[in-house]
């Protein structure tokens, strides 16, 4: 007989009402047949719909988000989450706003791990990669063992990019850790106590601030802005009222979707 | 062969005299090792433990990158990865129980077999390139340089991955003499310099250090040539604080093996980085005028 | 240093802890010093290797938890080829370490190193160090 507990049909499909497109509170309301599954939130079950969010389905579940939840597209987060299934000792993750429930995962959101973070004064660091050894000198207790990258939700290979740090390429650690959203789960796992969020961010700074090329055409941008090259635009657009406002930005020229290098508006008059 | 190149990380910066001037050595000698394109930090130190396996995963692992990048044998020139990884992987090798473990553990990364050769850069100059090879290359004879030759701890033990005998090893000698230069025969050549004591005991670290160097310069040494980074760092760098401390304490010149080998190479200077070593290594090298320019 | 050696003085649990770790077997050892004769650390040892072995041979844990030896050892392994029991003697100082470590006692803290030590050390000192020294 299998240990593992049975998953699939779970009961009673129910009808689940959902706003149809158009999304105006008057709105008929499309009637859709979804079946309803359990899911484990902090070890109480829940039956939800099969289509939701982890995030939807615990708001579905009762669950009100005062923290935990942020900008609901993926990006912020906020809404790390963890769980299980059923006869399986893996742990997977997830943002509870992007990922979709399974019958029978048993999770708890993590939405803040705690981690050192180091104290600097950014304007008295010069780039050199001993800043950010002084600054984390813990980096050097990782083992490799990789736990961090297994558990990214953004796919994130950690490792690489604390080993980049361990020999001074801040600029790969920067473009590998690139896609961090700081959730700090990979924080929770490591063996050797790592914060290495942290460390993505600072180098991630550092890469902007001291390793990347300056752009001289923005130089010269800012230099004309300051010295009042668009001045006189900005006074005529700031005297004008609500309406002719509008009218313009409505009328403005677009770039065409398929447009030459060399294109420019017709009217150059603010560039 | 298809070699691959493992440097660990000290070599991408404070060694980096290390890296670069055995880099410029090989294209000398004509032979091309890639660096690995993806690696992590080998762990330094080998576990020597019988139920701690996780700090095997790191050497291993990068075990695994040579050969997903096509490697059957790995070149390293710091004596602590030499040794940290040819340990683990005569442990793939040899010890079923553990490698299944091992190989379980990093289910994201394919099984290893211990299949690819590690070799430090001594061993390869021996056995596949050869002393007459690298004497023809020589262009500067680094004759009248009298060197004490320091294998330190890492190259020699245990038995199982030392480049040579543990006691009585004679292949840095054999490499110092198909330069040109004078090996010098000392009693702690093999001993070790406290290595990552200096973190935790620094003036023990100091004290033992300069035991080693007393010991060179009493038999004769001009200089002393050495492996690996955390040596240079005890021996080398902190010949500064050496001074302060000890009465007797003289500056020794201190090259990496490499570093003899490419100015014996006549490789352009600015290869050797010598901006990371004390100023007593060139001074000793235009004293002998064995360079003809001063560093970029 | 004068030693009660009795049978409540007796820390079997840690003679076969250390066994277990180190996969060493210590009652081999026949006490002729070679390990501290080999030793490059042996004048900063409160006390030699070989009388380590003693220590563990009688199970006296509280004793060897007061010396510094295992924390000065820079596991060279001179003393390992040299036995002539062919004890690895430096496994031996491992599991005395991992025996401290694994209470999540840290022998040096990385947070509390000072930035210029950290910038002056070359990477593989603290990757080393913290290998040997945390837990």
């Amino acid at each position: 007989m299998s240990k593992r507990p049975s998953v699939g049909s779970t009961g009673e499909d129910q009808i689940f009402r959902r706003p149809s497109a158009g999304g105006a509170a008057e709105a008929p309301v499309e009637e859709i047949e979804v079946r309803m599954i359990p899911i484990y939130i902090m070890g109480k079950r829940y039956e939800v719909p099969e289509t939701l969010t982890i995030m939807k389905a615990m708001e579905y579940a009762g669950f009100q988000y005062i923290r935990g939840c942020g900008c609901r597209g993926g990006v912020c987060g906020a809404c790390a989450t963890v769980y299980r299934k059923p006869g399986d000792y893996k742990i997977y993750t997830g943002l509870a706003c992007q990922t979709v429930v399974e019958p029978e995962m048993y999770l708890t959101q993590l939405p803040f791990y705690p981690a050192n973070r180091a104290i600097y004064e950014f304007n008295e660091l010069t780039g050199k990669p001993e800043e950010v050894h002084a600054l984390y000198p813990e980096l050097f207790r990782c083992v490799a063992c990789n736990a961090c990258s297994k558990v990214c939700p953004m796919d994130v290979e950690v490792m690489d990019y604390i080993a980049a740090v361990k020999r001074g390429d801040l600029k790969a650690a920067s473009e590998i850790s690139f896609d961090c959203i700081q959730c700090g789960l990979c924080a929770s796992r490591c063996m050797g106590e790592l914060p290495q969020y942290h460390i993505g961010q600072l180098v991630r700074r550092i890469n902007g601030a001291y390793l990347t090329p300056r752009a001289e055409h923005l130089a010269t941008m800012v230099a004309n802005i300051e010295a009042g090259r668009y001045k006189e635009c900005l006074d005529k657009v700031k005297g004008l009222d609500a309406d002719t406002l509008r009218n313009i930005y409505q009328e403005r020229e677009l770039e065409p979707a398929v447009a030459g290098e060399d294109w420019t508006p017709k009217s150059n008059e603010c560039l | 062969m298809k070699l691959g190149y493992y440097p660990g990380c000290t070599l991408k910066t404070k060694a980096k005299n290390l890296e670069d001037s055995a880099l410029a050595s090989l294209e000398v000698l004509g032979i091309e090792a890639t660096e690995l394109e993806r690696w992590n930090c080998c762990g330094a130190v080998y576990s020597l433990a019988d139920d701690d396996l996780i700090h095997i995963v790191a050497p291993v692992r990068d075990l695994i990158r040579a050969q997903q990048q096509g490697y059957d044998t790995v070149i390293t020139l710091c004596s602590m990865c030499y040794n940290t990884l040819a340990r683990a992987n005569e442990l793939m090798k040899n010890d079923e129980e553990k490698r299944n473990t091992l190989n379980d553990f990093m289910d994201e990364e394919p099984d290893y077999f211990g299949d690819v050769k590690v070799v430090h850069f001594l061993n390869f100059l021996e056995d596949e390139v050869g002393w007459d090879k690298v004497k023809e290359a020589v262009k500067v004879p680094l004759n009248g340089l009298k060197v004490a030759p320091y294998y330190g701890c890492t190259l020699l033990r245990p038995k199982e991955v030392g480049i040579d005998h543990p006691d009585n090893p004679v292949m840095f000698h054999k490499f110092l003499n198909a330069l040109g230069a004078e090996a010098v025969d000392f009693d702690s050549a093999t001993e070790c310099c406290s290595a990552y004591q200096s973190l935790a005991h620094p003036d023990i670290a100091l004290k033992v250090s300069y035991d080693i160097l007393q010991d060179a310069t009493n038999k004769g040494a001009d200089a002393l040539a050495l492996a690996c980074p955390l040596c240079d760092y005890n021996l080398g760098r902190k010949q500064g604080k050496m001074l302060e401390m000890f009465e007797s304490a003289n500056e020794v010149p201190i090259y990496y093996f490499t570093h003899l080998m490419a100015v014996a190479f006549g490789v352009p200077i600015d290869r050797n980085h010598f901006e990371l070593n004390r100023e007593s290594s060139v001074e000793l090298l235009k004293l002998k005028n064995l360079l003809s320019e001063v560093p970029a | 240093m004068s030693l009660l050696i009795a049978l409540r003085t007796i820390n079997d649990e840690m003679r076969r802890k250390i066994k277990e770790i180190s996969g060493q077997d210590i009652s081999k050892c026949f006490q002729c010093g070679t390990c501290s004769a080999s030793c490059p650390m042996e004048e900063h040892l409160q006390a030699p290797p070989r009388r380590i072995m003693t220590l563990i041979q009688f199970g006296q844990s509280e004793a060897l938890d007061l010396l510094n030896t295992p924390w000065v050892c820079a596991s060279c392994h001179n003393c390992m080829v040299r036995c002539p029991r062919g004890i690895d003697i430096t496994r031996v100082m491992e599991a005395i370490r991992l025996l401290r470590l694994r209470q999540n006692i840290n022998q040096v803290e990385p947070s509390n190193l000072q930035p210029e030590e950290v910038v002056d050390l070359p990477q593989i000192a603290m990757v080393s160090g913290f290998r040997k020294m945390t837990s």
